[in-house]
């Protein structure tokens, strides 16, 4: 297992990988915002937490493609069907693979972002730790939704269809604990739900995730 | 431990393709599979590895025993010979790659990514695989495409080596391996029509 999540990741790191694609959507999305709603600081205060949220949640639908696509074409994942490694860990493991690389720079890079778009400063906790606590659920949603179109020649839309209403939930807690963190308000709930979700999706989606790519690999 | 496959069917997209296949395969024993494009070969295959389901039939002695290589090599084109290598290695709990990289004479290889190896190269790369997974049963679709006089040579040392150390090879492939090796040709074996007619029901479910 070990195996497999270090070449996923050196394979993120060397050209072509897509490490980076994330962050660098991630990036424009909150540099652009500012020029889109106007240099309003207090109405750029108020919906950065949402904006701040909705990128990294974008950015990591951006980088899902390629996350079983790559494996899919070249028969790695024939071969890790018939390899000792039951299919669910191995999802697992790409599920975390796909985080390190994408999700975790998002969650170092909001602070700095957060600069940008004027959040207030006793915030930047709480989007780091809503961040940090919510975008594991992201990569493992977006692994399932990767085995369910894996198959599928341009397959991006469907699954982008597929997995969007499965990210709902966790946007909304993310963002709303981000945003009661900025404006001074209690996060207890929104953190504890947003915490539930990610164990929950941990726990289960793995075994969704292998059911989908057994049927895909017939 | 003897591969076994009892009245076995099998089916491409819920249509039948073989029935009636019965054959067993026991340690040391090279079975080269036969038959025109399209008969059902990588079906089989694909369903012995475990890939897909049989439509009905039994398939004992398969557990955790075969080692499949199949139209690709599940290469990155990233990674060096040697970190591919390590990596099946890894995955099948081996440690030693060099008996692989010396019987597919890749030592020259060693640190060229595999995106730059020509097809033979990489072929030749895909069958050392077969050797770092430690598996009993090789089963193999097409073993030699692209592969030269040399190499062809080359596999069917490896795969006699295998076969002396107790293993067992089946083979889809229409070259001559020069073999000890018993034939299969599945074309007999072809599903009947008014069985494909009665199964188009499940294209739909």
């Amino acid at each position: 297992m070990r195996a497999l999540l270090t070449r996923d990741l050196m394979l993120a790191f060397r050209a072509g990988g897509g490490f980076g694609l994330g962050l660098a959507f991630f990036l424009i999305v909150t540099v652009l915002v500012p020029f889109g709603v106007g240099p309003n600081s207090e109405l750029l205060s108020r919906i950065a937490p949402g904006i701040l949220w909705l990128g990294a949640l974008l950015a990591c639908l951006l980088s899902l493609d390629r996350l079983l696509a790559l494996d899919w074409e070249d028969g790695t994942l024939d071969l890790l069907a018939t390899s000792p490694l039951p299919l669910e860990a191995a999802l697992s493991i790409k599920a975390l693979a796909h985080w390190i690389t994408t999700g975790l720079p998002l969650v170092l890079a909001a602070p700095v972002l957060g600069i940008l778009l004027n959040l207030p400063t006793p915030g930047y906790t709480w989007l780091v730790l809503s961040l940090l606590l919510g975008t594991p659920a992201l990569s493992v949603i977006g692994t399932f939704g990767a085995a369910l179109t894996v198959g599928v020649k341009r397959g991006g839309l469907l699954m982008s269809l597929l997995v969007l209403p499965l990210y709902v939930p966790t946007l909304i807690f993310g963002a709303e604990a981000a945003r009661r963190g900025a404006t001074g308000m209690d996060t207890t709930t929104s953190l504890l739900m947003l915490a539930g979700i990610t164990a929950g999706v941990i726990a289960i989606m793995p075994f969704a995730s292998a059911a989908a790519l057994r049927v895909n690999l017939r | 431990m003897t591969l076994t496959i009892r009245d076995l069917c099998v089916a491409r997209g819920g249509v039948p393709i073989l029935e009636g296949l019965s054959f067993s395969l026991a340690p040391g024993q090279a079975l080269i599979l036969r038959g025109p494009n399209g008969a059902g070969k990588t079906t089989l295959l694909r369903t012995l590895a475990g890939l897909q389901p049989p439509l009905s039939g039994q398939i004992d002695g398969a557990e955790e025993q075969i080692a499949y290589s199949g139209h690709s090599d599940g290469l990155k084109s990233m990674l060096s010979v040697t970190e591919n290598l390590t990596f099946w290695a890894d995955v099948f709990g081996q440690r030693d790659i060099a008996p692989a990289i010396a019987a597919f004479s890749l030592e020259g290889l060693k640190d060229r990514l595999a995106g730059t190896l020509s097809a033979g190269q990489k072929r030749r790369l895909g069958l050392a695989r077969m050797l770092v997974t430690g598996r009993p049963i090789w089963v193999m679709d097409e073993p030699t495409v692209s592969l030269d006089v040399d190499a062809v040579a080359q596999f069917a040392k490896a795969v006699q080596g295998h076969l002396h150390a107790g293993g067992a090879a089946l083979i889809a492939t229409h070259i001559d391996l020069h073999l000890e090796a018993d034939m299969l040709d599945v074309t007999p074996y072809r599903a009947a029509l008014d069985l494909r007619a009665g199964a188009s029901d499940e294209a739909f479910l």
